[in-house]
């Protein structure tokens, strides 16, 4: 599972929680993320989220 | 929400598209001023960016009036990609720079009656305040190139802790109140600037201190974007200290004030008395389109790099400038920025001109309203007897 970062705001979208707020089920990857969801607290688009390093 | 309805694509032009190195050219006027008075000796040419920004822009908001049109969907892949946009905003870097400089040395190097000195260092203020903007625009972008000028540009005025505290902190918090850049029914601008800008820097503070933890590295660690950003502050007011002196220190220290207040005040008007609902859950609702207000005026919002499209800005932060969009039913100003600033600076003209819109936009049920907490019980109380 890995942990996508937004890059406006910090916001990080972790694959193992999804965020079912919005019915993304945990577990979802990233590519499974529709593309028209944005991060939900800054509204930055997909595109602008980038891969977690550890 | 809808967007407005245009021509078909192949017949649409930008009609902003020449328009918008105006927001480069007008960091010239302050100079314009200064080469003005040199020749006529009339200490009124000084205060050329004060009273075009009070006066001018106003009166031709009014007189050019609105343009609401959008590009069409398929015109804003080539619109967003087309480089001559993303170069008509860096040119405003240079002249911006070049202007502050030279207006430092000639304030400082000539002998003007105070009057004069005052016009030219506000003039200078009123630069310092666009620059703002500019860093704002420029700041929400991705690439580094731009990421870097963002810094530079916020320097000179000593506002570089916007480029953290804005993107991270206001887009997060924003229409909420816990957001120290959004305004709140019944507060005036003047109880609203110091709450902004003390809570603007202490958040960004806290947002780099937090990023730079997950990292395992202290707050003094050098990658601290507003150590970075003070940092460039220092030298470029050091080197102009070090070559005119310390007669340069209150022109640099009065401008950046000033023109830091123009975009607080240019803040208070963008979310006032507008609230995200909170969810069951305890979180906020997204933000979405009537949690900002906005403007169509053209003058302003090519000047502004349409920052006054300011809900679709907030529904897609990293949009470069020509591609926002108008949307129909969203908070609406009844002028551009620069004429609201006048209100926003007499409280009561203020209150008179935009509470009944907030109130309408809420539908009197003001418990929907983001409310100053000493008066959100009689505000509640007060129309929902009315409704």
């Amino acid at each position: 599972m890995k942990k996508w970062r937004c890059l406006v705001c910090d916001f990080v979208y972790d694959e193992a929680q999804g965020w079912p707020d919005e019915g993304i089920a945990p577990g979802t990857k990233w590519e499974d993320v529709p593309a028209g969801w944005s991060c939900p607290d800054c509204g930055a688009s997909k595109a602008d989220f980038e891969l977690v390093e550890d | 929400m809808t967007t407005a309805s245009l021509p078909t694509p192949a017949s649409w032009t930008d009609n902003k598209r020449y328009l918008w190195p105006l927001g480069a050219l007008v960091m010239f006027l302050p100079m314009a001023g200064a080469l003005a008075y040199q020749y006529s000796g009339w200490a009124i040419t000084l205060w050329f960016g004060f009273f075009i920004l009070y006066g001018l822009i106003p009166l031709a908001d009014r007189l050019m009036g609105e343009d609401d049109s959008n590009p069409p969907d398929s015109a804003m892949g080539s619109l967003a990609s087309d480089g001559y946009y993303r170069w008509a905003l860096f040119a405003s870097v240079p002249v911006y720079l070049g202007m502050w400089a030279y207006m430092i040395w000639f304030i400082t190097s000539q002998t003007l009656p105070w009057y004069g000195w005052l016009g030219a260092v506000l003039s200078l203020g009123v630069g310092c305040g666009l620059a703002i903007n500019i860093g704002h625009e420029l700041g929400h972008q991705t690439d580094p190139l731009e990421r870097f000028l963002a810094k530079l540009v916020l320097a000179p005025g000593f506002y570089g802790h916007f480029y953290v505290e804005h993107n991270r902190g206001h887009h997060v918090r924003v229409a909420t109140p816990e957001d120290p850049a959004s305004s709140r029914f019944g507060e005036t601008f003047y109880e609203f600037l110091p709450r902004c800008v003390y809570g603007s820097f202490k958040s960004a503070w806290e947002i780099e201190k937090k990023r730079l933890a997950r990292e395992g590295k202290s707050v003094w660690h050098w990658s601290n974007d507003n150590l970075q950003s003070w940092a460039l502050t220092a030298l470029l007011w050091g080197a102009m200290i070090a070559w005119l002196g310390w007669v340069a220190l209150p022109v640099l220290v009065i401008a950046a004030v000033y023109g830091g207040s123009l975009l607080e005040v240019v803040n208070y008007l963008e979310h006032y008395g507008l609230m995200r609902q909170k969810r069951a859950d305890g979180g906020y609702e997204r933000c979405q389109p009537h949690h900002s207000w906005n403007s169509n005026h053209v003058v302003t919002n090519v000047l502004l790099y349409h920052l006054q499209r300011h809900s679709d800005h907030h529904a897609n932060p990293t949009r470069s400038y020509q591609t926002l969009r108008n949307f129909e039913d969203v908070p609406r100003l009844p002028s551009g920025y620069a004429a609201m600033i006048l209100f926003a600076y007499i409280p009561p003209l203020w209150f008179w001109l935009m509470d009944p819109k907030v109130v309408a936009h809420h539908g009197g049920d003001m418990r929907k309203a983001n409310i100053k907490p000493s008066i959100r019980e009689q505000v509640i109380a007060r129309y929902s007897a009315a409704a």
